[in-house]
């Protein structure tokens, strides 16, 4: 019986308490992993170049006042996005 | 001769490496196969002269921007025999791509792992042996901006120097097709060679920006910096000016005066008043610009530039631009050419252009130079850096009004996706670098046009021989009132519409075409000023010289970087209007108001 509540607590968890989200949606000072990238091709290709890639580790440092830019830690670079670019990353915490 | 070219990503410290490498002896020149001007040096290595070019950054190289294509062109039509590959060693994991990219050309090539002080200080061990065999590559570390490791590495230069010519094939979109290959790539040579903590330490940077970026003291640091600029500009410029013209002004006393008293009097008015006075005008600027690009480089090579992005994104977003725009706008205050050049970095055309129409009205250390002038002279020491700081504002309010109207037609479609790098010191050596260069490059660019357009003015002010100079008689005075009427309603008296008529090819030569007018120069010619006009119209003035086309360099750029002389044509056009509009409605207000 507690073996079965447990199992389904786990898959409770998964969907309640990682769910995918955007990126714009992250808080500052969490930490999340990149799951995928929905933007054209062009910018696709200058987020590789800049360290954006499906499994890495994505950093939220602080977001701007205003609705402004993000500021993100991959790795060691920091870089700053806007939110409607933010919004086509999905990140999984 | 032989060329190296240096390659490396935006924030690798590939300048300062380029500064080390060249002294001072770089210049700005042409290469077949590209538009832009790119700066090289020609040096000694071992027992030959080589040239060394410093190509734009760029992440990758089938990226579509400008800079980019330029790279990819340049490699194209000019293979060098060898190439420098600067990485920073900080974010050796991602800049490693496009290295591995560079690689697939069979270049001769020596990889420098610059900033190897502060992977250091992260914690980042790197092996550069160990890396050297896992890429068949020299690999060196090094610090360009204090020169440790830069003998080996440039010991390791001379020779590679020296091995076989590259080749260079035509493939080259498919050889960079393989993104693939190159991650596999990645992996292999990082995964012995590399340590990095899974966590960086918190550091200097990141205390930094918690008050620098802070959500709601980030925007008032900010204008708090750039007030503190302005005032330190103004404080310490101000008074090296007038060492300067005093000095020149001695110097024309003792030496220059009785060593053209032979000759006849009107070609000592001419050598005197038109080419020593254009020569002073063109010294008077000297001290301004050193200090002004002196406080820039600090702006700018601290990384505070990017933060600044990073707090009016926001706002700037609004009119059509981004955060670049207004880091270029900022460019624009000391010079609007290099301003309008930098915006090279935008990849969609209508923003480029919008933000290319918005950088003429920054306030430019030229017009500086008048506003200082003509402030000091109606204006009570205490007012004066007032009255300069509502000229600021006055800029700023043109470009947002101009972006305001224009975004529709230039709409932006451009990602903002942008680097931040961490808070550096820059070293009294790369301020000292840049400001000779910005200097060396004034009087390099500038002082033909400046000289001229005072000789100009001191003709026109003299001629026809029958006229009494500087009189209406002159073909000076028939132009100033020919165009009266239309100045006339912003209180702009013939004398200084013709100053307007000049400052169109430069606005250094406002002052000097002024002093020729009145027959007058420092003190006196603020004397004169002072007499003449009220603060009213000094300001409209004032107001009509900020707003109208900076100069003729500025258009040249405007034309050269949009490749339409009707994008050219427009901003001038533009910047008359709105000149001529914001004058008018700024005087007649103050009359109505009983000024």
């Amino acid at each position: 019986m507690t073996a079965r509540y447990g199992i389904i607590l786990n898959i409770v968890n998964a969907y309640t308490y990682n769910p995918p989200m955007t990126l714009s949606s992250m808080n500052p000072g969490e930490i999340a992993t990149i799951i995928s990238i929905h933007t054209d091709e062009a910018l696709h290709q200058r987020l590789l170049a800049m360290g954006f890639r499906a499994g890495k580790t994505i950093q939220l440092i602080r977001k701007a006042q205003f609705s402004g830019p993000l500021q993100v830690r991959i790795g060691t670079t920091d870089i700053l996005l806007r939110k409607a670019e933010a919004e086509k990353i999905m990140v999984q915490t | 001769m032989k060329k190296i070219a240096l390659l490396g990503m935006p924030n690798t410290g590939k300048s300062t490496l380029f500064n080390r490498l060249t002294g001072s002896s770089s210049r700005v020149g042409n290469w077949p196969g590209i538009t832009v001007e790119l700066l090289s040096g020609k040096i000694l290595l071992g027992n030959e002269m080589v040239e060394v070019i410093d190509l734009p950054g760029i992440y990758d190289m089938h990226g579509f921007s400008e800079d980019e294509q330029v790279v990819r062109h340049f490699l194209h039509d000019n293979v060098p025999d060898l190439a420098l590959i600067v990485l920073n060693a900080t974010q050796i994991e991602r800049q490693i791509s496009l290295l591995l990219q560079l690689k697939q050309f069979n270049l001769n090539m020596v990889v420098l792992l610059n900033m190897a002080d502060e992977s250091r200080k992260l914690g980042i061990t790197i092996d550069a042996e160990k890396m050297s065999s896992a890429l068949g590559l020299p690999v060196f570390l090094l610090s360009a901006k204090y020169g440790t490791g830069y003998p080996e590495a440039l010991h390791a230069i001379t020779q590679s120097l020296h091995s076989s010519p590259p080749a260079m094939t035509e493939t080259v979109r498919s050889l960079l097709e393989q993104d693939e290959h190159i991650e596999r790539e990645i992996s292999r040579v990082l995964r012995d060679t590399v340590q990095i903590p899974a966590l960086l330490p918190d550091n200097l940077t990141d205390q930094l920006d918690r008050f620098m970026l802070h959500p709601w003291l980030g925007l008032p640091i900010f204008f708090g910096i750039m007030y503190l600029l302005f005032q330190a500009i103004f404080l310490l410029g101000q008074p090296l000016q007038i060492g300067v013209n005093e000095l020149f002004g001695w110097l024309r006393e003792i030496a220059i005066a009785p060593l053209l008293g032979g000759l006849p009097h009107a070609l000592q008015g001419l050598l005197l008043d038109g080419v020593y006075n254009g020569i002073v005008t063109v010294a008077a600027f000297v001290p301004l610009i050193v200090l002004f690009f002196l406080f820039m480089a600090i702006v700018e090579d601290t990384g505070y530039l990017s933060r600044a992005a990073f707090l009016m994104d926001a706002l700037m977003s609004k009119m059509g631009l981004d955060g670049r725009s207004f880091v270029m706008l900022l460019m624009g205050f000391g010079c609007n050419v290099p301003a309008l050049m930098g915006t090279r970095v935008m990849r969609s055309r209508s923003h480029r252009l919008l933000s290319m129409l918005v950088i003429p009205f920054s306030l430019c250390s030229a017009r500086l130079q008048v506003f200082v002038f003509i402030s000091a002279a109606l204006f009570s020491p205490k007012a004066a850096p007032l009255v300069l700081f509502s000229l600021y504002l006055f800029s700023f309010a043109a470009a947002i009004l101009t972006a305001v109207i224009f975004k529709r037609h230039y709409p932006n479609t451009e990602p903002f996706v942008l680097e931040l790098p961490p808070y550096r010191f820059p070293t009294l050596r790369q301020m000292a670098m840049r400001g000779w260069l910005e200097v060396y490059q004034f009087l390099h660019r500038a002082s033909k046009f400046i000289i001229a357009g005072v000789v100009l003015v001191w003709l026109l002010t003299n001629l026809p021989p029958s006229a009494t100079p500087a009189s209406s008689a002159t073909f000076a005075g028939m132009i100033g009132s020919w165009l009266h009427p239309i100045f006339a309603p912003l209180g702009v008296t013939p004398d200084l519409t013709l100053a307007l008529i000049f400052g169109f090819v430069a606005k250094e030569i406002v002052i000097g075409s002024l002093a020729v007018i009145y027959g007058l120069s420092g003190q006196a010619l603020s004397g004169a000023l002072a007499a003449q006009l009220d603060w009213v119209q000094a300001y409209s003035f004032m107001l009509f010289t900020l707003i109208y086309t900076p100069c003729l360099s500025t258009i040249a750029t405007l034309r050269n970087e949009s490749g339409s002389a009707k994008f050219m044509g427009f901003s001038i056009i533009w910047s008359l209007c709105l000149a001529w509009l914001l004058s008018f409605a700024f005087y007649q207000s103050a009359r109505a108001l009983g000024f």
